[in-house]
């Protein structure tokens, strides 16, 4: 009988030295963490190589979505949950961090009031609503940033996966949270800016957002937080618990009859994946300036979808991937065509699906593992020939 | 002549906490059609058991009654003697110790052989222990061991997805001793094997048996006769006869129904 060597497969931090997709991605991350800050700051802004500042902001965003792909990735690529929703846990992590920065503004507002936000004064609020209490202070603030969409996550997902409710119905309640959600921040009396949301934000922590140094420490921390991000959920795939992610995706009551509560792991992972889009939506916030209820739109979420398939489901790198590119695809477009982007979008997606089934790395791996298996594209011209020569033979 | 199941399975147990599995006036109805109709029979500890019928004779149903998966209209189902299953639900009962390979053969594709087994190792099935799970020397011998029974040690990293059909089925077999039941129901096992795998697996789930108690329900004949075991034969719903299959291939009732006169 051959001794399995599986048992020595766990150790520490061994899950990550088996990853060369993890071992590229985090260097990259590492080499833009060191790079993008210098060329920002210490190239004179007349260099060729220097980065200018928007561009810095810029990249934060696009790693952000990362972040958001990625967190999207964990429940759909590993678990088989098609969250059509995710923007919304997004969304709240992003007013999280929005409600910290309209306290921070204080007296410094257009209607001079210390303790209300602009639009509160506006609309003849006397005092602050309960629900406000506390972002003041930063700490409480991060805290709210994965309190608040991990407990959404937990309430809704304790019901949903409870009552078994899975595949393409899942996907479109998530569609109506979102949407609902999109509805009640849009109203005025829910207390969070209504149309306009939440922006002209000045400070962190007495840190003026919008200087250099800000833009870049807030690019650095996107990018520690997708690196944080991707090593957390590398860690939950490699885990037994993530190979039971993968037998409830594959064969749901098979993985009960083998005695496992499918829907507490199922609300495990979604609970997380919750939390780690609402850190990519406080970390967006920032970056862009504002946060308002178009990001509840149902139109958005579907897009973190298309991200991860185009980058490559299942591999949480292929979501980090498609994150950033088709994100960078998006800015180019709507800068250089404005009309096509969202047909380069459909197309993009429908390409993926027929010709990439398996996104960007998939079709990477396949290409690789196909020539380290010898089958080359000489080889490849050689069977047509070869075939081209028996059709005239019969001819 | 037809004799009444419930006065068969109660006057043949003055202790059905004997038994391991115990069916008592088990009715279950999908859109009028009564799939199972006052079904009672009992399986002994240790015992080794063929189901066998015509289509539609409830065989599966009675299985998915016992596992959780459909809840019966009426009846009772005591799990060793002591526990009524018709209160409880598929993960609640596996946990108990019924183990269930389906009738087609459902291993999970896309892991190796390796992790199936694993997957199916007794122990925690915990959300934060299964995170933290660490495989210690004594479970990797046992999957080790479980690999030698099923003829799979060499194909202990190929993903289940590329395995044969019957090495599928095996590795379903596996799987369930991996979860060291009490009770293993076993669902057309022999399907799409080929006669030497067939006979492998007769031998196997004989090994089994003593230990376990074991159902098998089944078409193939020539299997259930490899199995030396007692048959039950189910018929529209409820017990039709009981015994040796010398005993039961001979009742006239059952010759009536295969043949359909």
């Amino acid at each position: 009988m051959s001794q399995s060597p599986a048992f020595q497969r766990r150790s520490g931090f061994s899950f990550l030295l088996t990853d060369t997709g993890g071992k590229w991605l985090l260097g990259i991350i590492l080499v833009a963490i060191i790079f993008v800050p210098v060329l920002n700051l210490y190239v004179p802004k007349d260099s060729f190589f220097h980065v200018p500042t928007f561009m810095v902001s810029l990249l934060g965003k696009y790693l952000t979505f990362a972040l958001l792909a990625l967190s999207v990735d964990l429940i759909w690529g590993y678990c088989g949950i098609l969250s059509l929703g995710h923007g919304a846990f997004f969304a709240l992590g992003g007013y999280a961090m929005g409600m910290y920065m309209m306290r921070q503004i204080g007296a410094r507002g257009v209607y001079g009031n210390a303790e209300l936000p602009d639009f509160m004064v506006f609309l003849n609020w006397k005092e602050l609503p309960w629900y406000w209490y506390g972002f003041d202070s930063f700490s409480f603030a991060m805290l709210m940033v994965v309190l608040v969409p991990g407990i959404l996550a937990f309430v809704f997902g304790w019901f949903a996966f409870r009552s078994r409710v899975s595949g393409v119905y899942l996907s479109i309640i998530t569609q109506a949270l979102t949407y609902a959600m999109m509805l009640a921040f849009f109203r005025n009396d829910m207390g969070f800016g209504g149309n306009n949301g939440l922006t002209d934000f000045k400070d962190i922590l007495g840190f003026n957002i919008h200087t250099d140094g800000m833009r870049v420490t807030l690019f650095m921390l996107s990018a520690l937080a997708v690196a944080f991000g991707y090593v957390l959920c590398r860690y939950i795939v490699s885990s037994k618990l993530g190979r039971v992610l993968v037998a409830i995706r594959d064969a749901e009551s098979r993985t009960r009859f083998l005695g496992y509560r499918v829907e507490y792991y199922q609300l495990f992972v979604f609970t997380v994946s919750a939390m780690l889009a609402g850190i990519a939506g406080a970390l967006y916030v920032p970056q862009v300036g504002i946060i308002n209820p178009s990001e509840f739109l149902p139109a958005n979420s579907i897009e973190i979808v298309i991200w991860v398939a185009i980058g490559g489901r299942g591999s949480l790198y292929g979501a980090v991937l498609g994150g950033v590119l088709v994100n960078y695809a998006k800015s180019y477009l709507t800068g250089a065509f404005p009309e096509i982007w969202l047909y380069a979008l459909g197309g993009l997606f429908i390409f993926s699906t027929i010709f990439l089934p398996k996104g960007i790395i998939g079709s990477v791996a396949s290409f690789s593992v196909k020539r380290a298996g010898g089958v080359s594209l000489t080889g490849f011209f050689h069977r047509i020939s070869n075939h081209m020569r028996q059709n005239l033979k019969g001819a | 002549m037809r004799v009444t199941p419930e006065v068969t399975s109660i006057s043949q147990t003055p202790k059905y906490h004997d038994t391991i599995l115990y069916l008592d006036a088990v009715s279950v109805s999908f859109d009028g059609f009564k799939a199972l109709n006052n079904l009672s029979f009992f399986v002994n500890k240790g015992e080794l058991r063929a189901i066998i019928g015509p289509n539609g004779a409830g065989k599966t149903t009675m299985m998915d009654v016992v596992t959780g998966k459909t809840r019966p209209d009426q009846g009772q189902i005591l799990f060793d003697g002591i526990t009524d299953l018709t209160r409880f639900d598929e993960t609640r009962i596996a946990n108990m110790g019924i183990g269930r390979k389906f009738q087609k053969p459902t291993v999970f594709e896309n892991q190796t052989v390796f992790d199936n087994l694993e997957l199916a190792l007794s122990g925690s099935r915990d959300v934060i222990k299964s995170l933290l799970f660490k495989l210690r020397g004594e479970q990797q011998d046992r999957i080790d061991e479980v690999l030698g029974i099923i003829a799979l040690s060499d194909e202990y990293q190929t993903a289940a997805g590329n395995l044969s059909h019957g090495q599928k089925q095996w590795l379903e077999i596996g799987m369930l001793l991996m979860q060291e039941p009490e009770l293993l129901l076993v669902d057309e096992p022999a399907a799409g094997m080929t006669d030497a795998e067939t006979e492998q697996t007769a031998i196997l789930l004989k090994k089994i048996a003593g230990d376990h108690s074991v159902v098998v329900v089944e078409h193939d004949m020539e299997f259930v006769k490899s199995l030396e075991s007692r048959v039950t034969v189910l018929h529209e719903g409820s017990v039709l006869a009981e015994g040796s299959l010398d005993k039961v291939q001979n009742d006239e009732q059952v010759i009536d129904v295969y043949l359909g006169r």
